[in-house]
């Protein structure tokens, strides 16, 4: 007990001084920082091993470790690292997802580091990170959700980025008339069906609509909600979706639109790497944002953001308050998600965004074309047991669009157990 | 020295040698007993309590949980007015699916053992062949199954296009034909078990009581019913209880193929404790805990009767 306040006061007291000092007194730093860090691919693992390079280097005396788990691994092993064997620094995700480590208090309150400058320069995402008005971790990037589509086909059968709802229908018509599917999706591991949901209510039913559902405090079987999957119903019998979309995990939809058989594809921005890759150029890919359905609701986007945290049974919660300061500096940011490294979105409005097409069209609708609100995704923004639940339920509507009325029936009882 | 020696023993006589016999059986059963205790039966008695609180898994359960009581077995049976919990319903019954059809890798084990008992030369690399998806790991057994059921270009797809039949959505992905996709999967393996069972229970036939019967006259499938099988009992029975540990324990293969999908249709019992304690978006460990006492219990039937079953072979044997 004495160390503990001993160590929490020793936080305490660095973090006041680093507060009002500059980096330069902060190369005091001594010690090991050990980071538990769930970025696996390729990229971003040399993202993060290069970031822990470049913080070393500033703090000569600090002896950092990174350990880097598999992304999946990585969601189930961080209840038993946090409570037995903590890092100094951990990844993890903001709003909901992180909600059950901050009540069983496994997250340190940061709020201190969350100084006036920081809130300002992170003011899109300080929400997110928030509970109860304290803050338990950082945002280091984030990327836009919308449709990323085959300009090549659209251009061939004389169609353009379509606007309106009434539009997107008309162009999914001419696409269905040529043989074309006009969304791919692979729903076997259910959250691309969340993703769909998020938009589909979203612009039926706004973004403050939204955020009360998934939040609980609105009824799945309101005619708002009846709404929504009216609308989705529209393109499900119009037959807009691939055939046998249950089979497929989110890549494996993929070459459906590599290879031409559907047009378009409702994801996030990883996605434009991997297409790419497999052969599509600038001049065949693009992307829109998703359509306006009800006239006049303010659009809000999915924008999911990626963060880290301090776990509170840290060694060395100074340094690991250094580090987070240092992850989330306008410069640091810039670099990380350049197109030659994460290819996101940097969260710190200081950052300069690259040049990437589709990252410019990114930020540009987060920033000015949402005035809605910025969501996170369905599994972020709902607790875990209904965000199962709803996107169960969610890939049942897509293959079984009669059973509509007993699922949201079980997802309504799912909201009034979990809440 | 040889004196010290007698006197050494001598000390010794007096305690040890007296009670040698009923001791040293306890003094080599000690390290298995206590592992057995530590990893087996107190993690099932802290899984009984566990299920008696609202806790996420985090954490300490004394501070962060809740003392419920039987709260979770309400929700699971729908006892008290809760509603039952469906998910938990769909996962009995697809259990039960499991239990009784998987039971068919007995007969097709017996079938392709009685075959491959007879001496043509290469017969071993046959063998060999036979067993060869029980030596493959589950995970790959369902990958390799996974693509075979693929809609569009699954071979198993390709094939029953000839015939002129489909099944929508693939056999995976139509929640009517999952479950069993996925026993078709296990029985591949398990059959290759219980065939091995069978071709050493073969090995132990007596060749002169099927002497004896063939001067008798009996052949073909009287010979089988009355004086091969009777012999294989004890393989039979060995095969029995694989095959229902094996029905109960089916998780890989879900995991794999289905993920629990479409829409949970295919979860089983041990599946979703998985989904409620470990997984993603798990979170309720004391549920997930309620949901493995009640698999828990009904292994519990079936170990309880192997066990009496043993006894009382053991005790005729004597």
């Amino acid at each position: 007990m004495n160390s503990i306040i001993k160590t929490s006061f020793a936080a305490f007291v660095a973090a006041g001084i680093v507060a009002s000092a500059t980096t330069a007194n902060a190369q005091s730093l001594t010690g090991d920082l050990v980071i538990f860090s769930d970025m696996h691919d390729p990229a971003p693992r040399a993202v993060m091993n290069d970031m822990a390079a470049r913080f070393g280097e500033m703090h000569p005396d600090l002896n950092v470790q990174v350990t880097i788990i598999d992304r999946e691994a990585y969601k189930t092993q961080i209840r038993n690292f946090l409570t037995a064997n903590a890092p100094d620094v951990a990844n993890w995700y903001a709003a909901n997802r992180m909600l059950p480590y901050v009540e069983a208090g496994l997250f340190e309150d940061i709020s201190d580091i969350w100084d006036d400058q920081m809130s300002e320069e992170l003011a899109s995402t300080k929400g997110a990170l928030s509970v109860d008005g304290a803050q338990y971790g950082v945002p280091y990037t984030y990327y836009q959700w919308g449709i990323y589509y085959r300009k090549d086909i659209f251009d061939e059968l004389g169609l353009s980025e379509p606007e309106t709802w009434e539009e997107e229908l008309a162009n999914c018509q001419t696409l269905l008339d040529n043989g074309i599917k006009c969304y791919t999706v692979g729903t076997r591991f259910l959250w691309t069906a969340g993703g769909w949901f998020d938009y589909m209510n979203m612009r039926t039913n706004g973004y403050d609509f939204h955020a009360r559902l998934t939040n609980g405090e609105e009824s799945w079987t309101s005619d708002e909600v009846r709404e929504t999957f009216a609308n989705w119903r529209t393109l499900i019998d119009m037959g807009a979706f691939i055939d046998d979309h249950q089979n497929y995990d989110w890549q494996e939809a993929l070459p459906f639109m590599v290879n031409g058989e559907a047009a378009s594809y409702l994801m996030g921005n990883f996605a434009v790497a991997p297409m790419r890759e497999a052969g599509l150029d600038d001049d065949k890919l693009d992307f829109y944002q998703f359509v306006e359905i009800t006239p006049g609701i303010p659009r809000g986007e999915d924008a999911p953001t990626d963060t880290f945290h301090i776990p509170t049974g840290a060694n060395n919660k100074e340094a690991a308050r250094e580090f987070l300061k240092f992850v989330v500096s306008a410069e640091n940011q810039t670099l990380i998600n350049n197109g030659a490294n994460l290819g996101q979105l940097p969260v710190n409005a200081m950052s300069e965004v690259d040049d990437d097409k589709f990252l410019q069209q990114g930020f540009d609708m987060l920033s000015n074309r949402a005035p809605g609100g910025i969501a996170q995704f369905f599994d972020r923004d709902a607790p875990a047991e209904m965000a199962a639940a709803g996107m169960e339920g969610f890939q049942e509507f897509m293959v079984f669009p009669d059973n509509l009325d007993a699922i949201l029936e079980r997802l309504e009882n799912t909201r009034l157990d979990s809440y | 020295m040889t004196i010290s020696s007698d006197s050494y023993s001598q000390t010794q006589r007096g305690w040890y040698k007296r009670n040698e016999i009923a001791i040293t059986p306890w003094l080599f059963l000690t390290p298995g007993l206590l592992f057995f205790f530590v990893y087996v039966i107190w993690p099932i008695w802290q899984s009984f309590g566990m299920s008696l609180y609202d806790w996420n898994g985090l954490g300490d359960i004394n501070v962060n949980g809740t003392y419920i009581g039987l709260e979770n077995y309400n929700k699971l049976f729908g006892l008290a007015g809760e509603r039952a919990d469906r998910n938990f319903q769909i996962s009995l019954w697809n259990n039960l699916r499991w239990l009784v059809l998987y039971l068919l890798a007995i007969p097709a084990g017996l079938m392709i053992a009685l075959f491959l008992n007879q001496n043509v030369r290469g017969i071993r690399i046959y063998k060999s062949l036979f067993f060869f998806p029980f030596v493959i790991s589950q995970v790959v057994v369902g990958l390799v199954f996974t693509w075979f059921y693929l809609p569009n270009n699954g071979l198993f797809t390709v094939i029953t296009n000839w015939f002129g039949f489909q099944i929508p959505g693939g056999v995976l992905g139509n929640p009517n034909t999952a479950t069993y996709g996925i026993i078709v999967a296990g029985l591949w393996p398990q059959t290759a078990y219980c065939m091995i069972l069978y071709l050493t229970g073969l090995n132990a036939v007596d060749p002169e009581q099927v002497e004896a019967a063939r001067l008798d006259g009996a052949k073909g499938r009287k010979m089988l019913w009355y004086v091969i099988l009777p012999q294989l009992k004890p393989a039979t029975f060995i095969a029995f209880v694989v095959t229902i540990i094996g029905a109960l324990r089916s998780f890989d293969l879900v995991s794999i193929m289905t993920n629990g999908g479409p829409f949970g249709s295919t979860r089983v019992l041990s599946f979703y404790v998985f989904e409620k304690s470990l997984s993603e978006r798990g979170l309720q460990y004391g549920y997930a805990a309620a949901v493995a006492v009640v698999l828990f219990l009904i292994m519990l039937v079936f170990i309880s009767y192997f066990l009496w079953a043993m006894y009382k072979e053991e005790k005729a044997a004597r």
